[in-house]
């Protein structure tokens, strides 16, 4: 089934990377992009009215890190439960680890391939 | 009373004897009869076999038409898909150099453009380690004024190298990009060997060098995009450096005719 109107926060300080993921979001019908600058900017998006379905964070960035905003929202009742995607250039085995164990649902290295980004939403909202 | 008897017996005699005769065409003509139906019966089998083998081997061939066409089928199937794993490929690249040359125009600041190439270098191609050259015309001489990754590649960050010298001063001066050759040179990267050098220039004045030298640790080798993502850097990151650095350069200079005339106007 294709997924609809689903509410997407891409976390990325790189304004051509959250270009290049909103671009790739846009596959998804009356898909909604929210951005956010860095973990702070990413909570500030996640309390507010809006219902967030999944979230795609970078690691790398500053005032909060993905990593950080990872384990913030996993220790969120009320958050805890959305799908998490990293999509960083932190390529390392145990980068990954560290993110899945954190409780990020899947972990996906730059650049990205904007199929296999597609391919993983698609995996994580349909269960 | 033996005459009687006699002639009763007779009589019996005659009966029995109509009744054996009778007997007997009866089981001749069942007889024929048996004989007849034997015939029409096996002519009607082998009739109804030949029919049969008829819509067998019509079936046969029917069955044999279909599996060609299932395999036609098939191999039509695996060509579609071959081609929407391509257009899907296409896609990607297509909405890379969109991003990249959307972004690389998207200001007029000097620093934000530089910041968007590394952006673009570091993200669309996933190169770790690598320096953003610019040409100095008055010296001709090169040198960084951004770089990443100094700890893979000591020495990037004060790299300087005169037009026309080694790898990067040849690139700057025929605008040709240089790519390593793994084979012949055994993939050894050093400061004045990289992995890539590509010029940024206009029309055919070169103004600069995109220069990397370690790739992504998931990153094995460059692909068919960042040859696309390299061309595009060669002119689109030129145009955008140059007219940000004459954008500046004409906001300095109106900020001090402004101060300029300011000053008459308060003096007089």
């Amino acid at each position: 089934m294709p997924l609809e109107n689903v509410n997407f926060l891409v976390v990325e300080d790189s304004p051509t990377m959250r270009q290049l993921i909103s671009f790739s979001l846009k596959r998804f019908k009356n898909a909604r992009i929210i951005e956010a600058v860095d973990g702070v900017d990413a909570l500030k998006k996640l309390s507010g009215p809006e219902k967030i379905d999944l979230i795609l964070t970078d690691i790398n960035m500053p005032v909060m890190d993905g990593l950080k905003l990872v384990s913030l929202v996993r220790q969120n009742a009320t958050l805890r439960n959305i799908p998490i995607i990293i999509i960083t250039t932190e390529g390392a085995e145990e980068d990954r680890e560290r993110g899945l164990a954190l409780g990020a649902n899947a972990y996906i290295s730059k650049p990205i391939q904007s199929s296999h980004l597609i391919k993983t939403i698609s995996e994580l909202l349909a269960v | 009373m033996t005459e009687e008897r006699a002639e009763k017996f007779l009589e019996l005699f005659n009966k029995g004897k109509e009744f054996t005769e009778e007997l007997l065409r009866e089981n001749q003509r069942l007889r024929y009869r048996l004989a007849s139906l034997e015939t029409e019966s096996t002519a009607g089998f082998d009739e109804e076999v030949s029919r049969l083998r008829a819509e067998v081997q019509q079936l046969t061939e029917e069955n044999r038409r279909i599996a060609q066409r299932f395999k036609e089928v098939e191999e039509e199937n695996k060509d579609f898909a071959n081609r929407y794993i391509e257009v899907e490929e296409q896609n990607n690249n297509l909405a890379n150099l969109y991003v990249a040359s959307y972004q690389l125009h998207s200001t007029l600041d000097f620093r934000e453009v530089i910041q968007i190439v590394q952006e673009i270098v570091i993200n669309l191609i996933g190169a770790e380690s690598f320096a953003i050259l610019l040409l100095d015309e008055k010296t001709n001489e090169l040198k960084t004024i951004a770089s990443e990754g100094e700890d893979v590649m000591p020495g990037i960050e004060t790299l300087s190298t005169r037009l026309g010298d080694g790898v990067l001063g040849s690139v700057a001066k025929t605008g040709e990009s240089y790519y390593i050759n793994q084979d012949m040179e055994g993939g050894k990267v050093t400061l004045e060997k990289p992995l890539a050098a590509v010029p940024l220039k206009i029309k055919e004045h070169v103004i600069g060098l995109v220069v990397i030298y370690k790739l992504l640790q998931q990153k094995d080798s460059f692909s068919a995009v960042d040859y696309e993502l390299f061309s595009l850097l060669a002119a689109h990151a030129a145009t955008a450096i140059f007219s940000s650095k004459l954008y500046s350069q004409s906001e300095r200079k109106l900020n001090t005719i402004q101060s300029f005339l300011d000053l008459l106007t308060t003096t007089s």
